[in-house]
């Protein structure tokens, strides 16, 4: 298989694809029809050129290309690690046509300068890179940043991603400030108190394995806060990469009071259970497959840690009734020294763009999401947080993906784009193979 | 038993913790712990390893499990270099797997690890091509240990199908006691824990074991007992109030241990804090099996390098 990477200042393409299954969660449907892109917009196919590229789409799925609210692109600071370019080019081979870069970055991303210069890194790269703001100065949970200059500068939203904005003050402070400039507060929900220590989820697992457990009432607690907080002042709250079903009952529940609060949830946490950490390879909704050899794969080490199985099925129903807006990666890529060492030492994250469509499709062959609910919560619901459509209609700009639903692949060390390699699905063979991603009428991607 | 002539029955290259052997395995390790004894006295297999450079790299203190590996390689004859982690490189920083894998290249075949992340033996024998065998990891496993306790029982009390052991202390962070959970429940004991509630937090619905947090409930009609060094350094003493209200309610002394069956043995895994988890007339009196348990240390080393060799 060959692959081509763009850009999202190449020139605009037009192309018909015949044959394939189109879904457009926004309009409802989900039909085998031809459509066309011309001159990078969606077109009746009477309209294409009779010279344009005509892809045989059978078998195929098309639908609003995906957007990732939660990424780690470590530039600046970590460029050995990912770089905006490989980050953006693991996104586009996912699927993906914007990323939402997280400003904990070394030097952080808590002034306008600093995110000016991640988006021009960014402007020629393989998908929209966007930049989220740290909410604090530095990410230090002391005073509010500069927001208004952020936004001025590009910032889609505001964050204290590996942490919680430190307090009650800061929270509501900044929950204002961006819902002044119509943007969304990302909450990473994380009590640092009650989490001290916790390695994975704390439970039966972790007690055999001898791992210090960290409590799930460090993120309810948070997110009870935060859902408070929203409620008083009515600004926009989004919780990210929730992983307990508790949580995702406060945010229902708060919704149902009129609460303006958005949330995602990982692939991580909907697909693969604690057990990983004890060695187990099969998916959260399978019977475990245990080979104690895998067991303590610093691979597995996240935060939050990987959920009971009880919680992935309830975050999965979750999304597939809408309660959670998005599929998030929380992509973190780490280099291999900080990734080899026992479990409880090694940095938190894994990877995650290049694989979050295949263990969605996972779920949905398990039978456990719709397919159309899965497309919703990788495309449009979360483009539509950042201000972002994903539609098919004609005359819409082309923001599409295109993949193969029953092609196999095996994660593999050798061919993953993304300059890291931390996911503990290395060496498993997964299901979805993404054909063809489109950003803004630009091919970014293309395997055949 | 015939060692070191023809293949190998034994179908580990690792050992990790004793939840990776069946009950017939380890039986086999506790009959060859005796054989190893004769042996040892003999002399009879001290080339039974000359092909192997076994490295002992101890990332925590240690004296009683260190000696006794390095007795039991040397009885059977293997070359042993001690990592003197505070001497070494890896005092330097340097990372385990970089370590492990010097040691390869230089010629070891065999790593008795002890580490104090729970993991790191499993790390290492994914990330090298040693053979590793766990001398204690974090919280997490000794298995070694748990086969000389099961040793040191079994020549008290006989086999141990059916009998009653009760472990007491901080069970929740012992390696010691999650590996002889392990070992005692496959040979077909029942095991009791007993401690404060956080102490024995996480060992609910384990088959083969019971929970109790009273000292009468753990001791009464136990076969045998067996205390835990109470880690006053480490802040496991944070989750149950203070040291004093452990030593008061749980203290083992010989008026306490009447509870448990007549003459039931004691077993403690070393160093002993007398004074805290038990007395040391209790440690020193006629009970008491620790003197044996480290004796036994050294065969069933043996018996484990041997077995993890191949040649036996």
């Amino acid at each position: 298989m060959s692959e081509v990477f763009g850009g999202v200042r190449d020139p605009v393409a037009t192309f018909v694809i015949i044959g394939a299954r189109v879904v457009d969660p926004a309009a409802g449907t989900d039909e085998v029809r031809e459509m066309a892109v011309v001159d990078g917009r969606i077109a009746e196919v009477s309209a294409a050129p009779s010279d344009a590229e005509r892809i045989d789409g059978h078998g195929l799925v098309v639908a609003p290309a995906f957007c990732d609210l939660h990424v780690h692109l470590r530039e600046p600071g970590d460029a050995a690690t990912e770089t905006i370019a490989s980050g953006a080019r693991a996104a586009a081979k996912g699927g993906f046509s914007t990323v939402c870069a997280m400003p904990n970055t070394d030097p952080p991303l808590d002034d306008a300068e600093r995110i000016e210069r991640v988006l021009a890194a960014g402007a020629d790269a393989a998908c929209r890179v966007r930049v989220i703001g740290a909410a604090t100065v530095g990410r230090g949970g002391e005073r509010i940043g500069d927001l208004d200059a952020q936004a001025a500068a590009g910032a889609v939203a505001w964050s204290d991603d590996g942490a919680s904005v430190a307090t009650d003050e800061l929270t509501e402070a900044a929950l204002v400030a961006a819902g002044r400039l119509g943007r969304p507060l990302i909450e990473h929900a994380e009590d640092a108190g009650l989490a001290a220590g916790g390695v994975m989820r704390a439970g039966a697992t972790a007690a055999a394995l001898g791992l210090t457990g960290w409590d799930p009432r460090a993120e309810v607690a948070v997110v009870e806060r935060d859902l408070a907080i929203a409620a008083r002042t009515g600004a926009r709250l989004h919780l990210t990469h929730l992983s307990t079903a508790a949580s995702v009952e406060a945010v229902r529940r708060a919704r149902g009071e009129g609460v303006q609060v958005t949330c995602d949830v990982t692939p991580h946490h909907l697909a693969l259970a604690e057990t990983w950490v004890a060695g187990d390879r099969a998916f959260a909704w399978d019977e475990p497959r245990t080979d104690a050899l895998l067991a303590y794969d610093a691979a597995c080490r996240v935060n939050p840690p990987l959920a009971t199985r009880e919680d992935a099925l309830a975050l999965l129903a979750a999304v597939d009734d809408g309660t959670i807006d998005a599929i998030a990666t929380d992509h973190a890529p780490h280099p291999t020294p900080v990734k080899l060492v026992p479990f409880g030492e090694a940095a938190p994250g894994l990877i995650g763009l290049e694989t979050a469509l295949s263990v969605g499709l996972a779920a949905v062959a398990a039978g456990h999401l719709r397919l159309g609910s899965l497309l919703g919560a990788l495309g449009p619901r979360p483009a539509g947080i950042i201000g972002e459509t994903r539609s098919l209609a004609v005359g819409e700009p082309a923001d599409l993906v295109c993949f193969d639903p029953e092609a196999h692949w095996r994660v593999e060390r050798r061919t993953l784009v993304s300059r890291s390699a931390n996911t503990p699905l290395i060496g498993l063979e997964l299901t979805g193979v993404v054909r063809l991603t489109v950003a803004d009428g630009r091919v970014t991607y293309r395997a055949e | 038993m015939a060692l070191g002539t023809g293949p190998s029955t034994w179908a580990h290259r690792h050992l990790l913790d004793v939840d990776a052997l069946s009950r017939r395995e380890i039986e086999r390790v506790l009959d060859l712990a005796l054989v190893m004894r004769e042996a040892r006295e003999t002399r009879a297999h001290r080339r039974l390893l000359d092909l192997e450079t076994v490295a002992l790299a101890f990332y925590e203190p240690s004296t009683r499990t260190r000696v006794s590996f390095e007795l039991a390689a040397k009885a059977l004859g293997a070359t042993v270099v001690d990592l003197a982690v505070e001497r070494s490189s890896a005092g330097k920083g340097e990372s385990l797997v970089d370590t492990l894998r010097t040691l390869r290249r230089v010629g070891a075949t065999i790593v008795v690890l002890r580490h104090a992340s729970s993991g790191a033996p499993y790390l290492a024998a994914r990330e090298t091509d040693l053979s590793i065998v766990n001398a204690g990891d974090g919280t997490h496993a000794h298995p070694t240990q748990a086969l000389l306790d099961a040793v040191t029982l079994r020549e008290a009390l006989g086999p141990l199908e059916g009998r009653r052991i009760a472990i007491v202390g901080d069970v929740a962070h012992s390696r010691v006691a999650r590996s002889n959970v392990h070992a005692l429940t496959a040979l077909g004991a029942h095991v009791r824990v007993g401690g404060p509630p956080a102490w024995v937090a996480g060992f609910d619905g384990i088959p083969g074991v019971e929970v109790a947090t009273t000292l009468a409930d753990a001791l009464t009609d136990a076969d045998a007992v067996m205390t835990l060094r109470v880690q006053t350094e480490r802040a496991a003493v944070a989750g149950i109030g203070s040291l004093a209200a452990y030593v008061d309610a749980w203290r083992l002394d010989e008026d306490r241990m009447r509870l448990a069956a007549p003459d039931a043995p004691l077993l403690h895994p070393g160093p002993t804090n007398e004074g805290v988890e038990l007395t040391a007339d209790l440690a020193n009196g006629p009970r008491s099996l620790i003197g044996r348990q480290v004796e036994h240390g050294v065969t069933v080393r043996m018996a484990v390098l041997a077995l993890v060799a191949g040649v036996a």
